[in-house]
């Protein structure tokens, strides 16, 4: 009990000294867990509302996969996307392994079926005749998606929380192709395993706290947005 | 040609949803200001219809035309569609508020917004629900959203209106108040519509004409009054109320007028028969006249049947009063009838109604 105080503690010093590594690391985890979120949406939608409008063989297999895919665990991930940077890999001219790059890479890929998946959940769940209806209304295609997305906007914002949510908490993935290095590659989850490892609890009661405070803040301001937009 | 060039058209239309095909229709007509009601039962393809005709289903095989422009459906018709609207059975409205739903359609034909705005206040105003412009769809009543819908869809102005029972989700006092608003707003705007409905009400207040589909097919077509009075099949005079349905044998035919046996009573309609012929006679419940006294020297019917009253069911402003003359017979009467003649099951009544009251078609 008494190593957690102390603990908080000290985490409540580092954090408020504004401590220079831990501000570094909390930047960079920002920044990679929101390219790769704001990656996997610019993917995730159009894919999931694709694949909610469409008809084509084989569609429920892909809705399967990508269901699949919500749950991917970040170190399988981790693993593949490793093997497609590897110097040897299909990727490997990138030269991105161990880099922000690879993280991001990887968090996308972490993301993206979580974005798609609730996008196509999200359009399916509306009226089944509100398609036809905006098309009625003389939409062309274009307006038919976009009034489409526009009509499942709150729902889809669930699908910005848990893609961001997903990414932001995963330490498998990043810390199997970003290497944790400090100064370049060093976000909050691989920090905290690493401070935990050597025994620097305070430290690591410190960076999880900033990890949770960042979680709860962004998925409190996307939960108000969807409140107040809440019919009734 | 001095035909009046028809405003829709449709040839040989067949439409397969699921795999299965839920409409064929060798011929259907729309004229310029016509309003057409559908009638059926329910899952006889009357929203499938409204769908092809709207360009929202694909076609199997067959063409309309609209203006003799033939058409072809999804994406490609975005045109055509722009002269057409459509309500739905449910609102579907938009998770905004009143104005910009009924907005929605001109803002997608790019108007500007000065014209759109006097174009769905007008809207409004003719739905009586330009105090609710700035209230949020998901806040409405049934009946205004529903009048929110097609405030939508007549702010385009639309050529052709197609409405797909847009009275059945709501409660009798508000279906009575938009039925009536849609009739007037029908006429005074001239537009030409389609409307689906299974309740014979609305086909009798709203339509020109009335077409009967029955399993994806349109089993007759016509002005309401010969439809309700002319059926041209059994399943049409069971759907438009004819509850008197019997089977029976021309026993002899004489100068427009024949006799058929039905359970053993004879019973005399105007028209040609040709003895021995099975035939399908039907009678309307409001055409047999029921009284205490034998009729015979006061009136013309020719059919006269002494009965036991079996059943009184009221229904409304009127009731209904089911006779046993040796044959199932059903009457109905207003409730002042009821009320003066002081029927109560068991009682002895005479029930007649006239040989031109009967309606007859060949069994096949």
């Amino acid at each position: 009990m008494g190593l957690f105080v102390e603990g908080i503690s000290k985490a409540w010093s580092l954090i408020v000294s504004l401590d220079a590594e831990v501000l570094a690391v909390t930047l960079l985890s920002l920044k990679i867990s929101c390219s790769a979120t704001f990656a996997s949406l610019v993917i995730g939608i159009p894919a999931g509302v694709f694949l909610a409008l469409s008809d084509f063989p084989g569609r429920r297999l892909v809705i399967s996969l990508v269901n699949t895919g919500m749950g991917l665990p970040p170190v399988v991930v981790g693993l593949f996307v490793t093997l497609f940077l590897w110097r040897n890999g299909p990727l490997g001219f990138l030269e991105i392994l161990y880099t922000p790059s690879a993280m991001v890479l990887a968090q996308a890929v972490i993301a993206t079926p979580i974005v798609t998946g609730i996008t196509v959940a999200s359009i399916q769940n509306l009226p089944a005749n509100l398609k036809l209806q905006v098309q009625a209304l003389g939409a062309t295609r274009l307006q038919t998606v976009w009034i489409l997305v526009r009509e499942a906007r709150l729902p889809l914002l669930a699908a910005v929380m848990a893609g961001f949510g997903g990414v932001i908490s995963e330490v498998g993935a990043s810390i199997m192709v970003g290497g944790n290095i400090k100064g370049q590659t060093r976000v909050l989850t691989t920090a905290t395993v690493m401070e935990t490892g050597k025994g620097n609890f305070d430290v690591a009661i410190a960076l999880s706290l900033i990890l949770l405070v960042l979680a709860f803040s962004v998925n409190y301001l996307l939960t108000v947005i969807q409140q107040r937009e809440r019919p009734r | 040609m001095s035909e009046i060039e028809p405003l829709l058209e449709v040839r040989n239309l067949v439409v397969a949803r699921g795999g299965s095909r839920v409409l064929q229709i060798p011929s259907f007509v729309l004229q310029a200001n016509e309003t057409v009601a559908l009638i059926g039962p329910n899952g006889t393809g009357k929203s499938s219809f409204l769908l092809a005709l709207a360009g929202l289903l694909p076609l199997e095989s067959g063409e309309i035309f609209f203006r003799q422009q033939a058409i072809v459906p999804g994406y490609a018709s975005t045109e055509y569609r722009r002269m057409l609207a459509m309500v739905f059975q449910e609102p579907l409205l938009f998770d905004t508020t009143v104005f910009d739903n009924v907005a929605v359609g001109l803002k997608l034909r790019h108007l500007g917004s000065r014209e759109i705005n006097e174009r769905v206040i007008a809207c409004l105003d003719r739905f009586r629900i330009a105090h609710l412009a700035e209230r949020s769809a998901r806040k409405l009543s049934g009946g205004e959203a529903q009048r929110t819908s097609l405030a939508r869809a007549f702010a385009t102005n639309p050529e052709i209106i197609l409405l797909d029972e847009p009275f059945v989700a709501l409660d009798p006092p508000a279906r009575q108040a938009l039925s009536d608003d849609l009739e007037k707003v029908l006429r005074e705007s001239g537009t030409a519509a389609i409307l689906t409905t299974h309740d014979q009400m609305d086909a009798l207040r709203l339509a020109d004409r009335m077409v009967v589909m029955q399993q994806g097919r349109i089993v007759q077509s016509g002005t309401p009054s010969s439809v309700n009075n002319q059926p041209a099949n059994e399943f049409v005079a069971t759907f438009v109320g004819m509850e008197n349905i019997f089977t029976g044998t021309v026993t002899e035919a004489d100068n427009g007028l024949f006799s058929v046996s039905v359970s053993g009573q004879s019973m005399e309609i105007m028209g040609d028969g040709v003895p021995q012929e099975s035939v399908v006679i039907c009678i309307r419940p409001e055409h047999v006249v029921i009284s205490l006294t034998n009729p015979e020297a006061t009136t013309s019917a020719r059919n006269i049947f002494p009965c036991t009253v079996c059943k009184i069911v009221q229904l409304g402003l009127f009731t209904k009063i089911y006779l046993d003359c040796g044959f199932s017979l059903v009457a109905s009467i207003t409730n002042q009838s009821l009320e003066s003649l002081e029927l109560q099951s068991g009682s002895r009544v005479f029930a007649s109604f006239k040989a031109t009251a009967v309606h007859v078609f060949r069994k096949g």
